[in-house]
């Protein structure tokens, strides 16, 4: 089995359009909460989330490019683009070939559906735009990042809800490791700022009308986000040897599914892929010095997830950092693995804990240490990050710092 | 709103939400069933409310929604939002 390192990343949400703004806002606990703008989206029960909100996609891509994609397929590519810039792959037609793309989304094309179906349902219009339905299909990112890079090799979307780009990494990282890539594209793209998907999100009674506050007794709910992060998995060798700098190790991945309920989750399923995800970097729980938790900041995750911290880590739970950055981009859905995995290798890199902001007060079930409010400065090898999906579906990826 | 409701047939109509929601013989739900011997996690208590919402044609707060514990709690709380 080869070693696996991340050479490239690329990060667009609320918090940062880029990855150094992303770490400027993890180092300093700066949220990109705020108020959403979207059609018809004034009567909701909430109005905060995290929205990008200078997004230009002609930075990325050219104006017909951009056209034949929906938003969440936009935050793709551009992320691609910065984390294949970083990476410093130079393309050739034998790389174009080989190497894989393995995006996640849990949506997918939401903006275009829900304007296609406002068409006939509200305005009562005799047709939908023609590119609804390949601006709405969830692989639509995958396949805008295999258009503007040439890539010819294996590419596929994983939809597991919010554990979707976990799980993409996850495979992504298998397929280098055993040989069967030599390079991929991985990560998620999510945007879910459109009337028909917040519905149904206010209807399931778990956005919080406030703010986001993970793992606080007074938490009172979830926000949604929006936005994209793209790793470039390379063999650790081959990297080297052609002069890259890898900015971290993808070391171990572990995946379980529930069988407990459709939305509620279970301590046991989300320890058994944590403790799956030591296993398979041959890791002790001892060695783990981060968590960035899944954390969404409603009241039965952050509990159970806390269970499920003692659970796989035992004694050693009360020594580890855990956080959940949630609360500064917001839940970004298909799009968290992938984010949330972004600011574990960047804590890797930097050596520091992004802090869980909204922090008050200690909940008596949350009992672990959530880095509350301010980010700290730590010496730490290896980090987890979890995610854990509607439908019992857990997904937990093994991350080393590279020195 | 309906003038017409009287405090049985309010109780009745939510009974029978309930045990439909729940896929239940309406005689297996009273007002003084737990949601445990009903089956009700904290999902099935969401699509309950969405139900009685629409039949009622009332909004229920999320807040309200934390607080309900029993079948007793959603009919009193209809009760509270249909005379509102």
């Amino acid at each position: 089995m080869r070693r696996v390192a991340v050479t490239g990343l690329g990060v667009i949400c609320s918090a940062g359009a880029n990855r150094q703004a992303f770490l400027d806002a993890l180092r300093n606990g700066r949220s990109g909460i705020s108020p959403f703008c979207c059609e018809d989206c004034q009567e909701l029960r909430f109005r905060n989330g995290g929205q990008v909100k200078s997004f230009d996609p002609h930075s990325f891509m050219t104006p017909k490019e951009a056209d034949m994609i929906d938003r969440f397929a936009q935050f793709g590519v551009a992320a691609a683009h910065e984390a294949i810039q970083q990476s410093g792959i130079e393309w050739t037609d034998e790389l174009r070939e080989s190497a894989a793309i393995v995006t996640g989304s849990c949506v997918g094309g939401q903006n275009a559906e829900d304007q296609g179906f406002r068409e006939v349902y509200k305005l009562g219009r005799p047709r939908v735009h023609p590119m609804t339905i390949p601006k709405t299909m969830a692989n639509a990112g995958a396949s805008a990042i295999s258009l503007a890079f040439g890539i010819t090799g294996p590419a596929f979307t994983i939809s597991t809800a919010c554990a979707s780009s976990a799980h993409a990494i996850g495979q992504a990282f298998q397929m280098v490791r055993n040989g069967e890539a030599d390079c991929a594209i991985t990560g998620g793209s999510e945007a879910p700022f459109s009337y028909g998907i917040l519905k149904a999100w206010e209807a399931m009674r778990v956005v919080s009308p406030t703010e986001c506050r993970p793992f606080s007794k007074d938490r009172n709910g979830m926000l949604l986000g929006e936005g994209a992060a793209m790793l470039v998995l390379e063999p650790l060798d081959a990297a080297l040897a052609r002069g890259a700098q890898p900015i971290a190790e993808i070391v171990g991945f572990g995946m379980s599914a529930d069988a407990h309920h459709i939305t509620q989750p279970s301590a046991e399923g989300a320890a058994k892929a944590i403790a799956r995800a030591l296993k398979s970097g041959e890791l002790n729980p001892e060695q783990i010095g981060y968590v960035n938790a899944h954390g969404t900041g409603t009241t039965v995750n952050d509990s159970t997830e806390t269970r499920a911290l003692h659970l796989a880590f035992g004694e050693h739970a009360r020594s580890l950092a855990v956080s959940s950055t949630k609360a500064m981009h917001g839940h970004t859905l298909g799009a968290a693995g992938a984010i949330e995995a972004a600011a574990g290798i960047l804590a890797l890199q930097h050596q520091f804990l992004p802090p869980t902001i909204n922090f008050t007060e200690r909940d008596p079930e949350c009992d672990l240490d959530y880095v509350p409010n301010t980010a700290r400065d730590a010496s730490f090898e290896y980090a987890i990050s979890n995610s854990f999906a509607f439908g019992g579906l857990n997904a937990v990826l093994a991350l080393r710092r590279w020195q | 709103m309906p003038t017409d409701t009287t405090a049985d047939d309010l109780t009745e109509r939510v009974l029978r939400i309930i045990a439909e929601t729940q896929r239940k013989e309406r005689s297996a739900v009273t007002i003084d069933s737990s949601f445990e011997e009903l089956g009700i996690d904290s999902m099935d208590g969401v699509n309950i409310v969405f139900a009685l919402e629409n039949e009622f044609n009332i909004n229920v707060p999320d807040e309200e929604v934390k607080n309900i514990r029993s079948v007793r709690d959603m009919v009193e709380g209809v009760r509270r939002l249909v005379a509102s």
